[in-house]
C-alpha cells in the first residue's frame, strides 16, 4: 500500500516536471502558426484556431535566416573538425607520450579550465583586432578551434585504452603519427563522438563571440546572433512578433535537438567526463 | 620532441586566443582606450580604471553597483533552487520502481542544450502581458494578472517591506552609502524582471545538474544502502545518512560550476531586458559588453572583468570552506 503510493507521487512528480520542461516548446510550435492577435487571445491553447503560415515564410523567405544557417553551419563544422584533431593530438601527447613538460603542459590546461569565459570578452576582442579577424570567418572559428575542456576529455579518454595496440605497430615499424591516425583514432571513436557533440552544440548556440566578432559585418551573422535580431521591431513587449520569433527559435534547436535525440547516451556521457574536471 | 610536436598546436591555439589576451587585457584594464583606434594610440592612467569603478563616486561606480547587487541577489536565488530541484529530481528518476526513467530525463535535460537566445524568446512569450504565466495566475489568483513582468523594476524585498508598511528608507538606510548605492537599495532585493529571468535559468539548468546527481547517485554501492536497511535504519534515516554524506563530491561540483555559471549571465539579459528596466537586470557581464563594445571604454571593461574574476575566486572559496567545515 505505502509502496502504491510511494510510485503514485513518483509518477506525479515526474509527470508535472515533463509537463513544465516541454509544455513551452510546445505551446511555442503551436504559436508561429497562430495570427498575431490570436496569439494574446489564447495563450494556453496549443493548437492554432485559424492555422496560418505568415510567420513561417517571413522567417525563411523574407529574412537573413537561410544566411545565418549557412553561416553557423560553415562556423559549426570547422570548429569541431579543427577542435577533435587538435584536441585528440595534444591529449594523445599527454596521455601517452614521454616528453620533458608534459606534467608542465597539463598543468595549463588544467589552469586555463578555471578561467570563467566572462573575462574572455574584451580578451578575444583585443587579440582579433590586432591579428585583423574582425568581420571574417576565421574570428568566428579559430577561437573556438582548441578548448581545454576538449584536451582534458581526450587525456583522460587516452589513459583508459590499452596499450598493446599501439607497441605492436610500433614494432610494425608505424611511425608515431601514422600510430596515432591509424590505430589510437579509430579506438577511440567513442571519445571523439563525445567531444565532437559537445563543440557542435557549443559551438551552434555560441552568442558572445559573434556578437563582439561580426557585429558590424550583417553577412557573417550566425544564426543565434541574427536570432537575436528578428521579430523585434518597435519598442516595448508590445511589438514583439512573437510568431515570427518563436518560428525562428524553434529553427535554431532544431539541429541540435535531432542530434540530441538519436545520440543520447553520448550526450550523457559528456556531462560526466565534463564533471570530473572540477 | 615527438610530445611538443603533438601538442604545439593546441598549445598555440590556447597561448593565441586564452593566455595571451589575458594578459594582454590585463594590461589594458591600466589603460584607457576606446576599442576603435589602434592599441598603440591608447594612453596609460594608472590605476583609474580600478579608482573609477571603486572609490570615485559617479554613475560608472554606482552602475557597477548595481550589477553587483543584482548578479549577487541571481546567484543567491538560483544556485540554492537549481540545486535542491536537480536534486530531488534525480532522487525521483532514480527510483528502482518507476519506469519510462529514459523519457523523464530526456525531457528534463532538453532544454539544457538548446539556444540561449532561444529559449529567452520563449520566455519572452511566455512572460509577455498576454502571455501563459499571466493567464495561468488569473485562473489560480482572484482578479486579472496583468503584470508587464520584464518590464517591472521593483524589488521583491522592497515589495515585502512594502507589505509591512515600510515603503521607503528608513534614514538609518537611505543616508549610508556603499559604492555609491544607499544601504536601502542594496537591500532591494532582486527586480520582478530579474526573477523572471531567474526562473529561465533555473529552468535551463536542472537538467544538466540532474544527470549529475543521477551519476552520483548510481556510483552509491547498492549493497552499503542494503546493509543500512538490514540493521533496520528507516527511509529518512537512509537518506540523511548514507546517501547524502556519498553525494557530497557531487555536491560540491554542482556548487561550484553554478556559482561560476550564474557569475556569467549575459545572453539571457542581452535578449530579453538589456540591462533595464531601471538598470535591475544589469549584470557585471552585461556591463562589460556595454561599456566596453557601446560606450567604447574598452580600458574599463577590462577592469570589470579582473574584479568579477576576483569576485568568482572568493565566491567559490567561501563555499568549499563551509563544505570543508561540515565534514569536520
Amino acid at each position: 500500500m505505502a509502496n502504491t503510493v510511494r510510485r503514485a507521487t513518483g509518477y506525479l512528480v515526474l509527470m508535472a516536471s515533463a509537463l513544465v520542461f516541454l509544455y513551452p516548446f510546445v505551446l511555442s510550435l503551436s504559436t508561429t502558426f497562430k495570427p498575431r492577435d490570436e496569439v494574446s487571445l489564447q495563450p494556453i491553447l496549443p493548437w492554432p484556431l485559424n492555422p496560418s503560415s505568415r510567420a513561417w515564410s517571413d522567417v525563411l523567405l523574407h529574412s537573413d535566416f537561410p544566411l545565418w544557417t549557412f553561416n553557423s553551419a560553415v562556423v559549426t563544422v570547422c570548429a569541431t573538425l579543427l577542435r577533435l584533431f587538435l584536441d585528440s593530438l595534444a591529449g594523445y601527447a599527454i596521455a601517452r607520450l614521454n616528453w620533458r613538460g608534459r606534467s608542465w603542459v597539463l598543468g595549463l590546461v588544467l589552469a586555463v579550465l578555471a578561467v570563467p569565459p566572462v573575462v574572455l570578452t574584451v580578451p578575444r576582442f583585443l587579440v582579433l583586432k590586432e591579428m585583423g579577424l574582425l568581420n571574417t570567418y576565421a574570428g568566428l572559428i579559430l577561437p573556438l578551434a582548441v578548448d581545454a575542456v576538449g584536451i582534458f576529455i581526450m587525456t583522460q579518454f587516452f589513459q583508459g585504452l590499452p596499450k598493446e595496440l599501439e607497441e605492436a605497430a610500433r614494432i610494425d615499424g608505424a611511425n608515431l603519427f601514422q600510430t596515432y591516425w591509424k590505430v589510437v583514432l579509430p579506438l577511440a571513436r567513442p571519445g571523439l563522438i563525445t567531444l565532437a557533440i559537445l563543440s557542435f552544440q557549443g559551438t551552434w548556440n555560441e552568442f558572445l563571440l559573434p556578437l563582439i566578432v561580426v557585429r558590424g559585418s550583417s553577412s557573417h551573422w550566425t544564426l543565434p546572433f541574427g536570432l537575436s535580431t528578428l521579430g523585434r521591431g518597435g519598442a516595448g513587449g508590445q511589438s514583439y512578433d512573437y510568431p515570427v520569433m518563436l518560428a525562428g527559435s524553434i529553427l535554431t534547436i532544431l539541429p541540435v535537438a535531432i542530434i540530441f535525440v538519436v545520440l543520447q547516451r553520448f550526450f550523457a556521457r559528456g556531462i560526466t567526463a565534463g564533471a570530473v574536471k572540477g | 620532441m615527438a610530445g611538443w610536436l603533438f601538442v604545439s598546436p593546441a598549445l598555440l591555439g590556447l597561448g593565441l586566443f586564452l593566455v595571451a589576451p589575458i594578459l594582454l587585457a590585463f594590461w589594458v584594464s591600466f589603460r584607457d582606450w576606446s576599442g576603435l583606434a589602434p592599441l598603440d594610440s591608447s594612453t596609460a592612467v594608472g590605476t583609474q580604471n580600478y579608482h573609477d569603478l571603486l572609490v570615485k563616486s559617479g554613475i560608472v561606480q554606482s552602475d557597477f553597483a548595481k550589477s553587483l547587487r543584482n548578479n549577487f541577489y541571481y546567484v543567491v536565488g538560483v544556485v540554492p533552487a537549481q540545486t535542491i530541484l536537480a536534486f530531488l529530481l534525480a532522487v525521483v528518476v532514480n527510483n528502482r520502481m518507476l519506469r519510462g526513467k529514459t523519457f523523464f530525463r530526456t525531457a528534463f535535460y532538453f532544454p539544457s542544450v538548446t539556444s540561449s537566445i532561444a529559449v529567452a524568446f520563449i520566455f519572452i512569450f511566455l512572460f509577455s502581458p498576454s502571455g501563459i504565466v499571466n493567464a495561468l495566475l488569473s485562473a489560480v489568483l482572484p482578479g486579472t494578472v496583468s503584470t508587464t513582468w520584464l518590464a517591472e523594476s521593483n524589488g521583491v524585498l522592497h515589495i515585502v517591506f512594502g507589505w509591512f508598511g515600510v515603503h521607503s528608507a528608513p534614514s538609518a538606510l537611505g543616508d549610508h552609502k556603499l559604492l555609491g548605492l544607499s544601504w536601502w537599495d542594496w537591500l532591494s532585493g532582486p527586480s520582478v524582471a530579474l526573477t523572471s529571468i531567474m526562473v529561465l535559468a533555473v529552468w535551463t539548468t536542472i537538467g544538466t545538474f540532474m544527470l549529475m546527481f543521477l551519476a552520483g547517485l548510481q556510483n552509491i554501492p547498492e549493497d552499503l544502502d542494503e546493509a543500512a536497511l538490514l540493521d533496520g535504519a528507516s527511509n529518512r534515516q537512509r537518506f540523511f545518512r548514507v546517501t547524502l554524506p556519498l553525494m557530497r563530491p557531487t555536491l560540491f561540483l554542482v556548487l561550484t560550476l553554478g556559482i561560476i555559471g550564474t557569475w556569467q549571465v549575459f545572453d539571457q539579459i542581452y535578449a530579453m531586458t538589456s540591462g533595464g528596466p531601471q538598470k535591475t537586470t544589469l549584470t557585471p557581464a552585461y556591463l562589460i559588453y556595454r561599456e566596453g563594445f557601446t560606450n567604447s571604454a574598452m580600458g574599463r571593461a577590462a577592469a570589470i572583468a579582473f574584479i568579477v574574476f576576483a569576485l568568482i575566486l572568493v565566491f567559490t572559496g567561501i563555499q568549499r570552506l563551509i563544505l570543508r567545515r561540515r565534514e569536520d
